[in-house]
C-alpha cells in the first residue's frame, strides 16, 4: 500500500510516496538514485547492501522502507562529512581494502557500526565482527588491516568517529 | 563511420561520469593540425572487414579535441586473437593510443577493463615511467568500444604480461616525440634535452624548459616517432617497481564508482526474465495475466523469452513471481555424485601432450607404484556483482553499459542478437564488480538489448544471485588419474598422467622423471555451461600432481620439500621453494609429521609459485582451519609490488574456497545452489596469516599476477591435512564430510 514516508537520508530530510513494504535497498538505489548500497544476494547473507540506520548497520535488502520512517539513514555517500573522508574511508584507501570495490560500501559501513559498539576492537574482534560480510576478491586481509588502523585512529581522536548527523 | 557522441548518450555520460571522457569533445572541427604526419597504412584499417574499431586515427583526432596523439601497436603477439577461436585480426598500424592533452594530462585508451585486478594502476605506472610524467597525471579510458581500440578481453593474466612491454615502448616513443617537439621549441638538439615530471629541460641550462602541456597547447599533432628508442633500465626506474595505492580508491570508498547496475537513464525499465527451473527444460505453457494486471508492469514476450518490465526492479520481481509457467524438465540422471562416471564415459579420445622415456621400463624399474584418481567439483565464479547490463537505443544506435570482461565481445554478440551492424553498437564498461573469468560470457547484455528493442525503452537487466548461479559458466568438474612409481632409492621413475576436462594448463609436469607421459581428454559432456575460472584447469592439475608427489615422498620416507628438490632441474621452481621454506621456517621431517605443514608448487601464466601452509584439523567435526600460508612467487619484473602482493593474497583467500567448501550441487540440470547459504565463500574467520614473498627478476618481462598463486591452494591444503592427520583427500573441495569420511577410512 502506498504511503508517505519521511526519513533522513545522508543528513537530508527525504519524503516519498511509496509502497511501504518495498525493500529499502531498491528504494534507495532507484527511487532515490543512491547507488552506494549494492545488491549481492538479496537474502541478508552478503552485506553488500549495508546502510546505517540510526548509526547501526542494517541490511537494506531485508529492511522495508516503512521501517525507516522518521529515522536516520546513512549510505556510503553520506559518510564523508562535509567532504572530509571518514577515517575508515581513508584507511581503506591507504591499505587497499578492496579490489573490485563492490563489497566496499557494505564493508565500511559494517565496520563503522561495529567500531561504534567495540571502539578498541582487536584484530580478532574485527575478524569476528566482519564475518558476515562477503568479499569474493579475497581482499579480507587488507580490509581487516584497514579497520584495525581506523580503530586506532578513531580511538585516538574521536572515540567512535561520531558525526553530528549520525547519532 | 563518423564519430558522433549523440546528445542522449552524452548527457548520460555527463550525469554519471561513467568514464573519464569529459575531455573529449565533438566540436572543434576548425582546429589547426600544424604538424600532421600521416603514416603509410593510415586509413587502411577500414578496408579490413573484420576491423571494427570505429575510428581511424584521422577521425579520432578530429573529434578528440586538441593535444598530441601517439598511436602504437601491440606487437605480433600469438596470445592475441588466437584464444577461444577468435580470429579477428588486429588493425595493422595501431591498436592502442595515448593522448597528451592541452592540460598536460595523459590519457591512455585501451580495451582492457578493471575488475579489481589493479591494471588501472599498473598499466598507468608503466606508461608514466617511460613517459616521465607523474602517475597521477595519467587517465585511463578503458573498455569503451567507441573510444578504445579493439581488444580480445581481459583474462588469462595477460594485461600486464602482454600489454605491458608494448605499452612501455609506446611511452618511450611518446617521450621521444615530446623531446623532438621541444627541441624545435627550445632551439636545441634533442640530445641536449631531458624530461622530468612532464617538463622537458635543456640539460645544461635548466631554465630553458617547456612542459608537455605547453607543447600540446592549441595543437593537434599526430606522431609516431621514427627511429629507435630504448626502454629505461631497471636502475633508472622511478615508478615501476614502486608500490602505489590503487588509483580507483577514492571513488570506491565514497560510493561514487559506478557499476553497470548503477546506470540510470530517464525512462529506464528494470527487467526480470522468466527462467527455466533446470538446464534443458522446455517451456510448455505460460500465463502472464496476473502480472499484466499490476500497475506499471509491461510484459514482453518473444517466443519462449518472457520478461516483465517495471520502473522499479523489486516490483518487476514481484510481477515475475505472478507468472505461472509450466516447464518440461528433462531427467538426465546426472547429478553431482554421478557426474564423474558420466564425464569419463563421454570423454573424447586422449591426446598425448608430452612424452619422454619409456613407460614400460619406468614401471618395471619402480619398486612402488601409486595409482590414484583425483576429483574436482564444479566451481562457480560468484562475483559479488552479478551479471548486469543497461541498454539504450536511440535511433539506429545502441549503447550498452555492461559488467563484462570483454566489451568488444559484447559489441559483436549484441549486434548479432539485434541484427545491427556492430559499428552502431557502443559498449561502455563501468567498474566491474569481479569477473574471475565468468564475465567473459555476456548473456545479460544480449537480454538487455533485446528487451530494449522489444519494449522501445531503455532497459536494465541485473541478474539475481540465483540467476548468477544458474547461468554461470562453471569451472568444469574434472578428473585426474595418475600412475606413478618410485625406485628402491626413492627416485621417481614413472609418471603417467591423464587429465579429463581440466585442460592442459598446468598439466605438464616439471619434475625430473625419466619415464613420463601426459594425456589430456576433453569433450562436451557438461550438463551446463563451463568456462575459464581464475587460472582455469591449473587448480585441478596442481592439486593432483602435488598430492601425488607428496604421497611418493611420504612412502619414500623423505621430507616433501627435500623430495621435490631432489627431482627438480627447474631453477625457478627450486628458487621459489627455497624462498617459501625460508620464510615459513620449514624444517625437514618425513610425512605425516603431525605438524599440519603442507607444500605445493607450480607454474602458471609465466609465473612460478611455491606455497607452504599450516592447518589444524578438527577430528570430530572434520573442519579444517588454515592457520598460516606462505607464498613465494616469481613473476618477472614487478610493476607494483603492493598490487602484486594483493593479488597473491586475493588468490590465497579465494583459493580457500575451492579447496574447502566450493562445489556445486545439482541434479538433472537443476542448480541446487541458489545463494551463498549453501554455496559457501571464504570468510574473514577463515583468514590465515598470509605472507607473500615476491621474487623479482627485474630484467625479465612482467608475468601474470592475478592467478598463479591460486593454483597451489588445493594441493597445499590437501598435503597439510595429510601431514596433520595422516589421511589423504582425493576430492575437492575438502568439506568436513569428506574429511570425516577419510578419517573413518
Ligand atoms: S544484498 Fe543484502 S545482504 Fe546481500
Ligand atoms: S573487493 Fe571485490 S568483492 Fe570485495
Amino acid at each position: 500500500m502506498e504511503e508517505t514516508i519521511q526519513f533522513k537520508l545522508n543528513g537530508k530530510q527525504t519524503k516519498l510516496t511509496v509502497d511501504g513494504e518495498r525493500k529499502l535497498l531498491w528504494v534507495l538505489r532507484t527511487d532515490l538514485e543512491t547507488t552506494g548500497p549494492k545488491y549481492g544476494c538479496g537474502e541478508g547473507i552478503c552485506g553488500a547492501c549495508t546502510v546505517l540506520i540510526d548509526g547501526t548497520a542494517a541490511r537494506s535488502c531485508q529492511t522495508s522502507v516503512k521501517e525507516v520512517k522518521g529515522r536516520d539513514v546513512v549510505t556510503i555517500e553520506g559518510l564523508a562529512a562535509e567532504g572530509a573522508l571518514h577515517p575508515l574511508q581513508k584507511a581503506f584507501m591507504e591499505h587497499d581494502g578492496f579490489q573490485c570495490g563492490y563489497c566496499t560500501s557494505g564493508m565500511i559501513l559494517t565496520a563503522y557500526s561495529f567500531l561504534k559498539q567495540v571502539p578498541h576492537a582487536t584484530h580478532d574482534q574485527i575478524i569476528q565482527g566482519m564475518d558476515d560480510n562477503l568479499c569474493r576478491c579475497g581482499a579480507h586481509k587488507r580490509i581487516a588491516a584497514a579497520i584495525e588502523k581506523a580503530a586506532k585512529e578513531m580511538s585516538l581522536s574521536d572515540p567512535v568517529g561520531e558525526r553530528s548527523d549520525v547519532k | 563511420m563518423k564519430f558522433q557522441m549523440e546528445h542522449g548518450a552524452n548527457s548520460v555520460n555527463e550525469k554519471f561520469k561513467v568514464q573519464n571522457l569529459t575531455s573529449l569533445q565533438n566540436s572543434d572541427p576548425e582546429s589547426q593540425i600544424p604538424n600532421l604526419e600521416m603514416e603509410q597504412g593510415a586509413g587502411g584499417n577500414t578496408e579490413n572487414p573484420e576491423f571494427d574499431f570505429h575510428l581511424n586515427r584521422r577521425q579520432f583526432i578530429k573529434v578528440a579535441g586538441g593535444g598530441i596523439f601517439l598511436f602504437f601497436t601491440i606487437g605480433d603477439l600469438p596470445a592475441f586473437g588466437q584464444q577461444r577461436g577468435e580470429r579477428r585480426s588486429l588493425p595493422n598500424d595501431f591498436n592502442a593510443f595515448l593522448r597528451i592533452g592541452e592540460n598536460g594530462r595523459v590519457s591512455l585508451y585501451t580495451g582492457k577493463i578493471e575488475m579489481g585486478q589493479g591494471v588501472h594502476t599498473s598499466l598507468g605506472q608503466m606508461l608514466a615511467e617511460e613517459l616521465d610524467v607523474p602517475l597521477d597525471s595519467v587517465d585511463m579510458v578503458m573498455g569503451d568500444t567507441e573510444l578504445c581500440p579493439w581488444d580480445m578481453g581481459t583474462w588469462g593474466s595477460m594485461s600486464t604480461r602482454f600489454f605491458g612491454p608494448p605499452l612501455r615502448l609506446a611511452g618511450a616513443k611518446a617521450r621521444r616525440a615530446m623531446i623532438e617537439l621541444a627541441s624545435e621549441h627550445l632551439n636545441t638538439s634533442p640530445e641536449n634535452l631531458t624530461v622530468e615530471d612532464g617538463v622537458v629541460y635543456e640539460k645544461s641550462n635548466k631554465k630553458n624548459h617547456v612542459s608537455y602541456a605547453e607543447l600540446a597547447k592549441g595543437k593537434k599533432i599526430e606522431r609516431e616517432p621514427k627511429g629507435q628508442v630504448s626502454l629505461k633500465k631497471p636502475s633508472e626506474f622511478k615508478i615501476i617497481g614502486k608500490s602505489f595505492a590503487r588509483r580507483d580508491g577514492e571513488v570506491k570508498v565514497t560510493g561514487k564508482a559506478k557499476y553497470a547496475g548503477d546506470i540510470q537513464i530517464p525512462g529506464m525499465m528494470y527487467a526480470k526474465i522468466l527462467r527455466p527451473p533446470a538446464h534443458g527444460a522446455k517451456l510448455l505453457d505460460v500465463d502472464v495475466s496476473e502480472a499484466q494486471k499490476m500497475r506499471g508492469v509491461q510484459v514482453v514476450r518473444d517466443g519462449d523469452f518472457v520478461a516483465v518490465l517495471h520502473r522499479y526492479p523489486d516490483v518487476a520481481a514481484t510481477a515475475l513471481s505472478k507468472i505461472k509457467a509450466k516447464f518440461d524438465s528433462p531427467k538426465t540422471g546426472v547429478d553431482d555424485k554421478t557426474i564423474f562416471d558420466h564425464l569419463l564415459n563421454e570423454a573424447t579420445e586422449g591426446r598425448v601432450t608430452t612424452h619422454g622415456g619409456d613407460l614400460q621400463s619406468g614401471q618395471q624399474g619402480s619398486k612402488t607404484i601409486f595409482d590414484q584418481t583425483y576429483l574436482n567439483d564444479y566451481v562457480a565464479h560468484a562475483p559479488m556483482e552479478p551479471h548486469t547490463a543497461t541498454a539504450h537505443i536511440e535511433g539506429n544506435k545502441l549503447t550498452v553499459w555492461a559488467s563484462t570482461q570483454n566489451p568488444f565481445g559484447v559489441q559483436g554478440e549484441v549486434a548479432k542478437e539485434l541484427g545491427m551492424s556492430s559499428e552502431n553498437v557502443r559498449v561502455i564498461t563501468p567498474f566491474v564488480g569481479g569477473g574471475f573469468g565468468g564475465k567473459s560470457r555476456n548473456q545479460q547484455a544480449s537480454e538487455a538489448a533485446r528487451l530494449a528493442k522489444l519494449s522501445g525503452k531503455p532497459v536494465q537487466v541485473a541478474w539475481t544471485r540465483e540467476e548468477e548461479f544458474f547461468y554461470d559458466s562453471f569451472r568444469p568438474a574434472a578428473i585426474v588419474k595418475i600412475k606413478s612409481g618410485i625406485t628402491e632409492n626413492g627416485r621417481m621413475n614413472l609418471w603417467d598422467y591423464h587429465v579429463y576436462y581440466a585442460g592442459e594448463r598446468g598439466a605438464e609436469q616439471f619434475y625430473t622423471i625419466p619415464n613420463h607421459r601426459t594425456t589430456s581428454y576433453g569433450g562436451n559432456a557438461h550438463p551446463f555451461a563451463t568456462g575459464a575460472w581464475r587460472a582455469p584447469g591449473n587448480n585441478t592439475n596442481t592439486f593432483a600432481r602435488e598430492s601425488q608427489i607428496d604421497m611418493m615422498a611420504a612412502k619414500a620416507g623423505i621430507d616433501p620439500l627435500e623430495f621435490r628438490l631432489q627431482h627438480l632441474d627447474n631453477e625457478k621452481v627450486k628458487r621459489v621453494l627455497k624462498a617459501a621454506a625460508e620464510q615459513f621456517g620449514w624444517t625437514p621431517a618425513k610425512g605425516p609429521s603431525g605438524r599440519g605443514f603442507g607444500i605445493a608448487c607450480g607454474l602458471d601464466a609465466g609465473a612460478t609459485v611455491a606455497t607452504m601452509a599450516e592447518v589444524a584439523v578438527n577430528k570430530n567435526t572434520g573442519e579444517v582451519q588454515v592457520k598460516r600460508v606462505v607464498c613465494a612467487q616469481d613473476m618477472g619484473l614487478v610493476i607494483n609490488p603492493e598490487g602484486a602482493t594483493i593479488q597473491v593474497e586475493g588468490c590465497i583467500t579465494m583459493g580457500l574456497g575451492y579447496a574447502l567448501t566450493e562445489g556445486l550441487h545439482f541434479k538433472d540440470g537443476k542448480i541446487l545452489d541458489t545463494n551463498f547459504d549453501t554455496y559457501e565463500l571464504p570468510r574473514f574467520s577463515w583468514l590465515p596469516k598470509i605472507e607473500t614473498v615476491l621474487i623479482e627478476d627485474k630484467n625479465s618481462d612482467p608475468q601474470g599476477g592475478g592467478e598463479p598463486a591460486i593454483i597451489t591452494m588445493g594441493g597445499v591444503i590437501a598435503n597439510a591435512i595429510y601431514n596433520a592427520v595422516g589421511v589423504r583427500l582425493f576430492h575437492l573441495p575438502m568439506t568436513p564430510e569428506r574429511v570425516l569420511d577419510a578419517l573413518k577410512g
